[in-house]
């Protein structure tokens, strides 16, 4: 039968199969189960109309539990079995291999280097471009062309970033765009300014944000200071990670300055981008980064469309200039918003797959868990160590989660 | 007050350009796949695309016609043509200079004749016309070099789509993995939202003790990595006897999709106004026929969000397709796996690779520039709460 055919039938009694299911099922239980008519009649409607939810439910109930519930019960307990033994319990025996193995770490180190860099380039350019779009006639239509690639597959978007870092010999003509500019830098005071000192610069600030944030974040437990009475016991560890954390960048930022400012570049040489280790992880996040600022950009400026015109009024009546207006009174309040943009991002980061897999396949010291995952499961046909892989990818999210789940119930009180 | 009005103009212009640099920073990775989809291997592999739009300053080398051409004109042995046109190359190109040896290939200008000594005299105008004659008659079995610098204007071809869509190539055709991404895409789009809705309907609408719960649940879910379904899915899968094939596809897109439906539809479908649905509970109606008369209609925004994600998502999907379709075979393939596949084997045709991942990208451009409204909107409903 033709695939096309089969779908076809399938929309038909998938369709039809619900609606049915959904009618049916209402029917007989208002007409035999418990008919609204006779002695029993009010009872029964009260019967009915308990078990009626249950009933609009069991189907989205089913599917969730089956494809979503189950599989991460299943997969913890595949984490802790080895299949080639006919899936005996061995413990911790998968999750230590896994730990042993260099590639793991290197997967893990590149995805605390996406986790960092993505969420925070996507919303700061999604931020940026919110405001700026924001006060423009024409910015609808720039807003719907920098949402665009959010439209892309991943795929798609791993080819036309492909075509952008090709590499020809040097006596050639390069086609990609990153090559023609680099090879145009030829070592003058130009060359000196764009590749040492503006990105000199550009970390500085990061380092010098990196160092305020630690500061934030440590000044609490200096001081002794508790002003918002919240003192909840996991506020200090998560203060120090946080710090701990924010000193490790500061400390990359301060090497990448110096190395910046001494390192040889090979001018005049076109560079094969995706296997220059560590930097390549950058090309590839370059990708994501340009695919979901669209979505932190249509979130954000519905959030500053939202901000109540008084306060803006007022802080210019007072003088302020317009980045003071931005920083200080904009981001402040559109921050819970900031919050589920960044964590909307870090969930698609956690879970990338695809770049990593038509970019570079993990080669170069690019691997990341998702695909390292999947290398596991179906070249190495290692399910126990892919379930320990696919394992600590939920044990990343489930902070997200609980904090979801958190806010949700919140909401709904 | 002038020095502020013109502060504010200033800070304007900045903005616009600012806007205008991002836009075509954003705008330029796709527009350089598009272009490079319409030029041939050669000028691919010849020029940066970003060339492609101006006329290209090309080096060729030409050959004129040989002996066997010839005619004789009173005492003159004559060989005339068309440089661009004998060689089967673009005849709209211009020569700027031209050459009849490699170590000096801009010796002459287009209008001038250059000595050949034994071989005669050669005559070479700016549109490609040549005329060698000579006094004796001419025996070369091959033609004369001719060594030209001809600007060429932009040139673009649709035959790189051919040979994707029609041409049949077992390796290159992307028609069939076409229609299998969208037998993947439909019903896993439509089933979904059938089944999502009910559920929608009554998280927002009914009591019931434990709805809490389960909303709460499937905000847990929205969030669960697909990584995690993978191996016991496709174990439970092969178990039951699917294997790997549409169904299987079908059912994982719905499963992966429903969190999200649910999620997008309770939220719209709790913004209804109360007093309708009392109103028809007062009149008899029943809880189906709230359903479906009242609620499906008025949600339709929601519905049409989701579906958005969920077509965008079915069909730039490579994952889940890798893992629940895609057999030995390769008869199931989708765009995203084929263009995953011309990566590996055809890396350097670029005019493959560009074409093939256009076509895969046109769709759902399409979809987003048509429904961009509803995207919007559910992107809206889905994340700022």
């Amino acid at each position: 039968m033709h695939p096309a055919l089969q779908g076809l039938i399938t929309i038909i009694v998938g369709v039809g199969g619900c609606i049915g299911y959904f009618y049916l099922s209402n029917q007989i239980l208002d007409r035999f189960i418990f008919p609204p008519t006779g002695d029993n009649a009010g009872r029964n409607i009260n019967r009915a109309n308990m078990v009626r939810p249950w009933l609009f439910l069991f189907p989205a109930i089913f599917a969730l539990g089956l494809y979503l519930a189950y599989p991460v019960v299943e997969t913890l307990r595949l984490s802790f079995t080895d299949r080639d033994a006919g899936g005996a319990f061995v413990g911790f025996d998968n999750y230590s291999q896994m730990m042993s193995e260099p590639k793991f770490w290197e997967a893990m180190r590149n995805n605390m280097l996406w986790l960092i860099v993505v969420p925070a380039a996507s919303t700061a350019f999604g931020l940026l471009a919110a405001q700026l779009t924001d006060r423009i006639g024409w910015g609808n239509i720039a807003k719907s062309l920098v949402f665009m690639p959010m439209a892309i597959s991943f795929v798609g978007a791993s080819v036309i970033f492909k075509l952008i870092y090709d590499t020809r010999a040097a006596d050639q003509e390069q086609i990609g765009v990153l090559n023609a500019v680099w090879l145009s830098f030829e070592g003058g005071p130009l060359s000196f300014l764009f590749l040492r000192i503006v990105p000199a610069l550009l970390v500085l600030a990061f380092g010098a944000f990196m160092a305020y944030g630690v500061y934030l974040s440590l000044r609490p437990l200096i001081w002794g200071e508790n002003r918002r009475g919240r003192g909840s016991w996991w506020a200090i560890p998560l203060r120090a990670v946080v710090a701990l954390g924010g000193a490790w960048l500061l400390w990359l930022s301060v090497k990448s300055i110096f190395s910046l400012l001494t390192v040889s570049l090979p001018y005049g040489q076109p560079q094969t981008w995706l296997t220059i280790p560590f930097w390549n992880n950058f090309f590839l996040m370059v990708v994501l980064i340009w695919i979901q600022t669209g979505f932190a950009m249509v979130i954000l400026s519905a959030a500053l469309r939202g901000i109540p015109e008084e306060t803006v009024e007022a802080a210019v009546i007072d003088g302020a200039n317009p980045f003071d207006i931005f920083f200080k009174i904009k981001v402040p309040q559109i921050m819970g918003t900031i919050v589920v943009v960044w964590t909307t991002i870090t969930l698609v980061v956690l879970k990338v797959f695809d770049i990593v897999f038509a970019m570079t396949n993990g080669q170069w010291e690019t691997q990341v868990l998702a695909n390292y995952m999947f290398d596991k499961l179906f070249r190495a046909s290692d399910w126990g160590v892919g379930s320990a892989s696919a394992i600590v990818i939920m044990l990343l999210v489930s902070p997200i989660l609980i904090w979801n789940v958190y806010n949700a119930r919140k909401e709904m009180r | 007050m002038s020095s502020i009005a013109g502060s504010k103009s200033g800070l304007t212009w900045a903005v616009h350009l600012s806007v205008l640099a991002l836009v075509l920073l954003w705008l330029f990775p796709t527009v350089g796949l598009f272009i490079s989809s319409f030029r041939t291997a050669d000028q691919i592999s010849t020029s940066g695309w970003w060339n492609a739009l101006f006329p290209a300053e090309q080096g060729l080398v030409l050959r004129t016609g040989t002996a066997a051409d010839q005619v004789q004109d009173g005492n003159l042995f004559v060989v005339s043509g068309n440089l661009f046109a004998d060689n089967d190359e673009n005849t709209d190109a211009t020569i700027s200079t031209w050459g009849t040896s490699s170590r000096d290939i801009s010796a002459y200008e287009p209008g001038e004749t250059a000595d050949l000594g034994d071989d005669g005299r050669l005559t070479v105008g700016a549109n490609g016309d040549y005329r060698l004659e000579s006094d004796a008659e001419l025996t070369s079995r091959r033609g004369e070099r001719v060594f030209v610098t001809a600007k060429t204007p932009p040139e673009f071809t649709l035959q790189n789509y051919e040979r994707i869509l029609f041409s049949g190539s077992t390796t290159d055709s992307m028609a069939k993995a076409f229609f299998n991404t969208l037998t993947v895409t439909i019903p896993a789009t439509v089933i979904p939202i059938v089944i999502a809705a009910f559920a929608a309907y009554a998280l927002a609408w009914m009591r019931f003790p434990g709805r809490a719960l389960l909303i709460a649940a499937v905000v847990a879910l929205l969030v669960v990595p697909l990584q995690l379904a993978l191996i016991p899915l496709l174990r439970l899968h092969l178990g039951i006897g699917i294997g790997k094939g549409y169904l299987g596809v079908w059912l994982a897109h719905t499963g992966f999709g429903l969190p999200l439906a649910v999620y997008l539809l309770r939220n719209y479908m709790v913004g209804l106004p109360r007093d309708i649905i009392e109103n028809a509970k007062v009149d008899g109606a029943t809880d189906f026929q709230i359903f479906t008369k009242i609620i499906l209609p008025l949600s339709f925004p929601a519905l049409a969000s989701f579906a958005i994600f969920q077509f965008l998502w079915t069909w730039n999907d490579l994952l889940v397709a890798k893992v629940f379709l895609i057999d030995a075979t390769g008869e199931t393939t989708v765009m995203t796996n084929q263009i995953v596949e011309l990566l590996g084997t055809r890396g350097g045709n670029w005019e493959i690779l560009a074409t093939a991942a256009f076509v895969s990208i046109a769709v759902p451009l399409v979809v987003f520039f048509a429904m961009q409204r509803y995207l919007v909107r559910g992107l809206l409903a889905g994340s700022v709460k």
